[in-house]
């Protein structure tokens, strides 16, 4: 596993050598506060919390996070910077974990840029800043989630446009997959464990616990499996690509 | 000592490389020439440890270097085809980047850092982004990315590729200079490197050796190499080729004409160049000779008659 942290500091590092962060943080910035002052009637809520913020984060995510996460492996091979990573005395798993955790460390950065929403609201009344924290590692596993598919997404195609686009439909899927919209296709003729089994695996059902501050072993699990898995995935379509070359 | 043997790289039908066997010794420089697609990348790419093989195996000291990769990529230093690097990095970071991934840190890193930017002369660039380089310098980070750790092995895919004449003497002179305890591997088709800086050349064609030796021996086998060249003018030149084409020592005499004067390429039969039988038959004719030489062989003819399918030629 050794060699991961070259890996990790020379992608961040790329994130701010490049306009990428700049444009996706203030995008972000600009479209959660949108939705959190006019979808989310912050103030007519009257209400000394963030639910109104936080909530919006799994829609927000769905083109912000393919955005990033489609270059993740579509510019090294396509540079062929890819050959030059996997020859590199750095094991395959190592690069694939420090590329995926640079992102994620660098979507974690745009979140925590967030914090003038947290002192506005602690400045307008006294909210449970336990649950506000809870609502932040929520959105964090929720992004990480999305990152790693599509990192997976990104090293199978070389164009970045279908790793967009296929990891919205992916993540979306995941998302609403406890949503009567999913839900309505298995009601019926499925029988009832693969219906609920379909249902514990919405983003969203695990989401919406943790944004309640009630932060469960069991939702954690849920996340750091997930991403283990999609990592794991993104391991296997490496090899499998450089043997494609 | 780093060794292939019985190397197999199978694409489907497709046999990018198949069963080549060499070894390559400290001090040597290998060269590797071949038409485009004879497989001297796919090749380098499995000396790498990039793609592993359908068949075969590579050791480095008798090491196997699937058993242990990683071990095996430390002692090597790869200059991938078209030499990739990060474009929104500075050349002094991405060192730092390759240093780092190979465990060069701190003070060992400081002081690798310097010596290879400044044998490859990467001073005055050190801080600018990468994507504003030159080919030339890019080529040259992407060889000081390969020599930083000072590997035992250094395998370099077309390092010379788009570099004008100055640059090219430059990177050449450099690599022989890092020859003397180093196993070099490169690949080219430029015939006059392998000439310059290769102790030997493997010809590859459809994935298979089709000649290995000296860049000298390789030449021996042109039908130019003894030939005798005479020049002189046009007028004459006619008759004495059809003199010299009888003569048993002699297999054939090819004429080149070039304005007001012919050349006469004698080619020999036997393995001396016949330079007696064809003074002899010079005093004869009286053709007035402006200059002769013995031809030392032509790498390209031999290249080209061993990488021309029948199909090709005809």
């Amino acid at each position: 596993m050794a060699g991961w942290m070259a890996i990790f500091k020379r992608e961040l590092f790329s994130y701010f050598a490049t306009p990428v962060a700049l444009v996706f943080m203030v995008v972000f910035l600009v479209l959660s506060g949108a939705f959190t002052f006019y979808l989310g009637d912050f103030f007519l809520r009257d209400q000394a919390d963030l639910q109104s913020f936080f909530i919006y984060h799994p829609w927000l995510f769905l083109f912000l996070i393919p955005a990033i996460s489609m270059r993740l492996w579509a510019e090294d091979r396509r540079s062929g910077t890819f050959e030059l990573l996997l020859t590199l005395p750095v094991s395959t798993f190592a690069v694939v974990f420090g590329k995926f955790l640079a992102a994620w460390i660098f979507i974690g950065l745009t979140l925590a840029m967030t914090f003038p929403i947290w002192i506005t609201v602690n400045y307008l009344g006294a909210p449970d800043n336990g649950v506000i924290l809870a609502g932040y590692l929520a959105s964090f596993l929720m992004a990480g989630s999305y990152l790693s598919i599509g990192a997976a997404l990104s090293a199978l195609t070389r164009n970045q446009i279908i790793a967009f686009v296929g990891t919205a439909a992916i993540c979306f899927l995941f998302m609403a997959s406890g949503l009567p919209l999913v839900q309505n296709l298995f009601f019926g003729w499925a029988p009832e464990a693969l219906v609920s089994l379909v249902a514990s695996f919405s983003f969203l059902g695990h989401f919406n616990s943790i944004l309640k501050g009630v932060i469960e072993g069991r939702d954690l699990l849920f996340f750091i499996s997930l991403i283990a898995f999609w990592l794991f995935v993104n391991y296997l379509i490496v090899n499998l690509k450089r043997e494609a070359g | 000592m780093i060794k292939a043997e019985n190397l197999s790289k199978h694409y489907g039908a497709l046999k990018a490389v198949d069963g080549i066997s060499f070894a390559v010794k400290k001090g040597e420089v290998l060269g590797f020439l071949g038409p485009n697609g004879a497989g001297k990348t796919t090749t380098m790419k499995l000396l790498t440890g990039f793609l592993a093989p359908t068949t075969g195996k590579i050791t480095i000291d008798g090491n196997d270097i699937s058993e242990n990769l990683k071990k095996a990529q430390k002692k090597i230093g790869y200059l991938p085809e078209g030499a990739p690097l990060y474009e929104e990095m500075t050349p002094r970071g991405f060192l730092k980047f390759i240093g780092a991934a190979r465990g060069l840190e701190g003070r060992a890193f400081l002081k690798a850092f310097d010596q290879v930017v400044k044998n490859v002369g990467l001073e005055s660039v050190l801080d600018q982004r990468v994507e504003t380089l030159s080919k030339g310098y890019r080529s040259r980070l992407g060889l000081a990315q390969a020599l930083l750790h000072d590997p035992e092995i250094l395998i370099l895919d077309e390092p010379t590729d788009g570099l004008d004449p100055n640059q090219k003497h430059k990177i050449r002179g450099l690599i022989q200079s890092l020859s003397k305890n180093k196993v070099i591997i490169i690949s080219t088709h430029n015939l006059e490197e392998v000439e310059s800086i290769c102790s030997r050349a493997i010809i590859i064609h459809q994935g298979k050796i089709v000649a290995d030796g000296t860049p000298h021996e390789l030449k021996t086998k042109s039908r130019y190499y003894n030939a005798v060249l005479i020049r002189g003018p046009v007028s004459g030149h006619k008759k004495l080729a059809a003199a010299l084409e009888k003569l048993a020592a002699i297999s054939g005499v090819e004429v080149t004409r070039e304005g007001q004067s012919a050349t006469l390429a004698v080619l020999a039969a036997g393995n001396k160049p016949p330079v007696g039988e064809i003074q002899k038959q010079l005093a004869k004719s009286r053709w007035p000779v402006e200059e002769i030489s013995v031809d030392p062989g032509r790498l390209e003819d031999v290249f080209r008659t061993l990488t021309t399918t029948a199909e090709e030629a005809a």
